[in-house]
């Protein structure tokens, strides 16, 4: 077990708890950046897709699991910033300055959906962005003028200063580079005021109220963070597709982002990360599996959902801490050996609590 | 001028008038004490001065200031902090977390400049940790620091959300029974630290409490509450032997 | 003239389709009041339960009737299956959780009704005994399946209002939804209520598809009505029966004359855009009541 002896109020507040994490982050880094040298296209744009989803996860984790607002519409913030992104770069905005404001146009429309959620909880709000989403799903096959409706829209390759980003590598290491920075930002949240203030709405509305952190202000900012992050996310999906329509951003979508979130860990930026790599794993997997299995049933088109559908429930029955849980788990596990109590996890169950007061 | 004045307070929820027409002071550096039997109109007071409820009339002045209708959550930055009597902490959060949102009141620093973590934004934390630092070394929670709040024992936490509002640097202390739950051993903690918060930080102190020995330790003046009314007032032994009191608690 | 009697047209229709959205609307209540679960794969019972009674009454040719209250009794106690096996080892869990597990359920009902022979991805109707056939009220042209599904679900409601109001069962489900503990407390067997809510919550399910099997038909997707009928409870609050009632009939109706009388695109949001203004307007539902935390 490693004990760390602290000896300044700044060790606290550091990125890094002690200087074994910042060796094994670094690596992981340099690993990242060496990365594209070995491995193949199909590969490298598995990695990029666990970028987009892991910035995404960020965002959603940010809301549901830090401020404990449930969303259903991550889509739509999803979309809002892929079509944002489309548009302006075909209307000939720069990729530096169009990747921004795809962020920050999410981000305002998740004030505007936020506002009317300061009055809502659990799952009232739930429902709520969902009729939200749905409603950004229809208006984005319907606004033919802008969006070209159902046809969808080409978006134009990354130019930076004259050069064009076009290869897959190029857009690995554009999706790694806003994915640290995201990562960067959401743990600096955490640390500071605007972080615990989200933490302590989550857990007790009243108490954080009492305690002089506005609600409205505070929520309204988690919204607006939250769908900005998403809307990043969102545009640099769209570069990774080349080609978007509405059908790729249905309520199925906000659902992977919850599962994201949940299966992942709620409540840390590790599950949000882990996650992605789950979500973009497991189709791999299940395609897999169906080698082994016998034709009828590998052939059936319902199979992949249900293998998904399989893994929520089991997860959630064995494991609703998610991975990052799993994880803790066994690194205690080994740091405490054979010292290592299995309840050491074990949530207190209890009859009355209700969410239904906040 | 005292510290802190309710006046004609009162609030109906539906036909019942749970709070009715009560007025009292506190004066600076004292600690006050509500008592009565349940159901008497104690918490809901407390709802009523920590703008969690809108009274329906009457007026709650403190330091100067009318506070009937401020919004609740600017209460803590004008002083006033506040504990609850069936613990509101932030359970998913380590002790550290909860004391330092106890600073929250005291936060200046803007969305932006937090997300980049400034150096204003580090000195400020620092700043903060040494305050909670002082609140840790006060109730002697050195040991728990680290600890998640929802594997604490009850009175620890209790404890803990003490500090919490303590970490707040109030003028004004509501403390909504702060000795239920705990065993003969943790209530004598609890009135010395009462008594250290009066003497040693200068905080006055405002609270409801139903074990009267301890009420008679530490209280300088107790007012008695029955059916939303104010039915006595006085130092710990008059308000006790008041006839109305007693009638209030053996019923009749 | 004209005019008028189409609005009356569409606003039977819409009632039709309304009640349907009210039962399923009911099953979430159901749940929800009891158990604090949101039900996400209450459209997929729905589905199981329509595919049970095709395959009753068309696949083995039973009676209607009969084959409709087998389908019933069936899903229902599939339903209670359901709670017994997955739900209730998730008590205590975050609510969080607990929604995921009903969204995986149901994608693995869905993908298991796609994959059993004879029922797959096709879409089948059932005949019912009204079908086709069509009564004139005051010059209305009115087709009986849209009557027996309003006239259905108001016998359901009924129904299920004497058993909540006067049955020694349905009271002990009012005292669990009320307060678990104190019901626990007082001899109930919460637990065995629970699977016992999670087993009506599905029959209303199956119910209600068998009532919309004529109007729409029977398909692995239908229970993608489920996230329809989500607005109907919001709207009336949630933890409301008539609210869900009401609510679906307003989603229903709103959804037939917006579909009528606007462009294109606006039938598919028009409840969702009700829903928003309600929420905003009223944030605890048409029905619902504002409870606080006591502290």
């Amino acid at each position: 077990m490693r004990f760390i002896f602290k000896t300044d109020y700044n060790q606290d507040i550091r990125l890094f708890k002690h200087g074994g994490a910042v060796f094994w982050y670094a690596l992981l880094i340099v690993a990242l950046i060496a990365a594209p040298l070995v491995l193949d296209r199909y590969l490298m744009s598995q990695a990029t897709f666990v970028f987009i989803y892991a910035i995404a996860g960020i965002g959603l984790m940010l809301l549901s699991g830090y401020t404990g607002q449930i969303s259903l519409g991550h889509a739509a913030f999803f979309a809002v910033g892929s079509y944002t992104e489309a548009i302006l770069l075909e209307k000939g905005f720069p990729f530096l300055l169009s990747l921004p404001i795809s962020g920050l146009l999410a981000g305002a429309v998740g004030v505007v959906i936020g506002l009317p959620a300061l009055r809502l909880a659990g799952i009232y709000l739930a429902i709520a962005t969902l009729a939200f989403a749905f409603i950004v799903e229809e208006i984005l096959a319907r606004w033919e003028s802008v969006t070209n409706g159902t046809l969808g829209m080409l978006v134009e390759p990354i130019n930076i200063f004259g050069v064009e980003l076009f290869r897959e590598w190029h857009l690995y290491y554009v999706c790694l580079a806003v994915l640290v920075l995201v990562v960067l930002g959401a743990v600096n949240l955490l640390r500071s005021p605007t972080g615990r203030a989200m933490i302590a709405i989550r857990d007790s509305e009243i108490a954080a109220q009492s305690m002089g952190v506005n609600l409205a202000k505070y929520k309204t900012i988690a919204f607006a963070i939250s769908a900005a992050v998403t809307g990043l996310a969102g545009a640099l999906y769209a570069h990774r597709l080349g080609y978007i329509s509405p059908e790729a951003y249905t309520i199925l979508l906000s659902v992977e982002f919850l599962l994201l979130i949940v299966v992942g860990g709620l409540g840390s930026i590790h599950g949000a990360v882990f996650g992605a790599i789950f979500v973009i794993v497991l189709p791999q997997i299940v395609s897999i599996l169906k080698g082994y299995m016998p034709s009828q049933i590998a052939e059936q088109t319902g199979i992949d959902a249900g293998i998904f559908g399989l893994v929520i429930v089991l997860f959630m029955l064995y494991e609703p801490l998610g991975l990052y849980g799993r994880w803790v788990k066994i690194k205690l596990y080994f740091s405490t050996f054979p010292m290592y109590r299995k309840a050491t996890f074990k949530r207190q169950k209890s009859y009355t609590k209700t969410e239904r007061l906040r | 001028m005292s510290l802190f004045a309710v006046e004609q307070l009162g609030i109906s929820f539906g036909g019942l008038r749970a709070v009715d027409q009560i007025s009292f002071e506190v004066e600076a550096g004292e600690v006050f004490t509500i008592i009565g039997p349940n159901g008497a109109g104690k918490t809901t007071t407390f709802n009523l001065v920590s703008r969690i409820y809108d009274p329906t009339d009457g007026r709650i002045t403190f330091d100067g200031e009318d506070i009937t209708r401020v919004p609740p959550h600017r209460i803590a930055g004008m002083g006033i902090a506040r504990t609850f009597q069936n613990i509101e902490l932030f359970d998913n959060a380590t002790v550290l977390a909860n004391l330092l949102l106890g600073r929250h009141a005291h936060a200046s620093t803007g969305v932006v400049s937090n997300m980049l973590f400034l150096p204003h934004v580090r000195r400020a934390e620092i700043a903060h940790r040494e305050k909670v630092e002082e609140v840790i070394d006060f109730l002697d929670l050195q040991a728990y620091r680290e600890t998640l709040v929802s594997g604490l024992p009850y009175g620890v936490r209790k404890v803990v959300e003490l500090g919490r509002a303590l970490a707040s640097e109030p003028k004004l202390l509501l403390l909504d029974e702060p000795s239920s739950g705990l065993n003969t051993e943790e209530t004598d903690d609890m009135a010395f630290w009462i008594g250290d918060i009066q003497k040693d930080l200068g905080i006055t102190v405002l609270m409801i409490e139903h074990d009267m020995n301890l009420v008679g330790r530490v209280s300088d003046r107790v007012l008695a509450l029955n059916y939303g009314r104010a039915i006595a007032m006085g130092t710990p032994d008059e308000v006790q032997s008041h006839p109305e009191v007693v009638k209030a608690y053996l019923g009749g | 003239m004209e005019g008028l009697q189409q609005f009356a047209q569409q606003v039977v229709s819409g009632t039709a389709i309304g009640c349907v959205y009210a039962l399923v609307a009911l099953g979430f209540v159901l749940i929800y009041k009891a158990t604090e679960v949101v039900n996400f794969a209450q459209g997929e019972l729905m589905m199981i339960g329509a595919f049970l009674a095709y395959t009753l009454i068309v696949i083995f040719g039973f009676n209607f009737w009969i084959g409709a209250a087998i389908a019933i009794v069936f899903t229902a106690l599939f339903g209670a299956g359901v709670e017994r096996v997955v739900m209730r080892p998730m008590v205590g869990q975050p609510v969080f959780a607990i929604i995921m597990v009903t969204i995986g359920l149901g994608f693995l009902a869905r993908s298991i009704v796609s994959m059993i022979p004879g029922w797959g991805v096709d879409t089948y109707s059932i005949e019912t005994p009204f079908y086709g056939k069509v009564v004139e009220v005051g010059g209305l042209v009115l087709s009986q399946d849209h009557m027996a599904v309003i006239v259905l679900t108001m016998a359901l409601v009924a129904v299920l209002y004497l058993f909540f109001r006067y049955t020694r069962l349905g009271v002990a489900m009012q005292a669990t939804s009320q307060n678990q503990l104190a019901a626990y407390y007082m001899g109930i067997p919460v637990k065995t209520v629970f699977s016992m809510i999670w087993g009506i919550s599905a029959g209303v399910a199956a119910f209600a598809g068998l009532l919309l099997a004529p109007i729409a038909f029977v398909h692995v997707n239908m229970g993608f009505l489920g996230i329809r009928a989500f607005p109907a409870a919001v709207l009336g609050g949630f933890g409301s029966i008539p609210g869900a009632i009401v609510g679906g009939l307003i989603i229903g109706i709103v959804e037939a004359l917006a579909g009528f009388y606007l462009p294109e695109g606006f039938k598919d949001v028009a409840p969702y855009v009700i829903l928003l203004i309600v929420l905003i307007v009223k944030p605890e539902g048409l029905f619902g009541t504002t409870t606080r935390k006591k502290v």
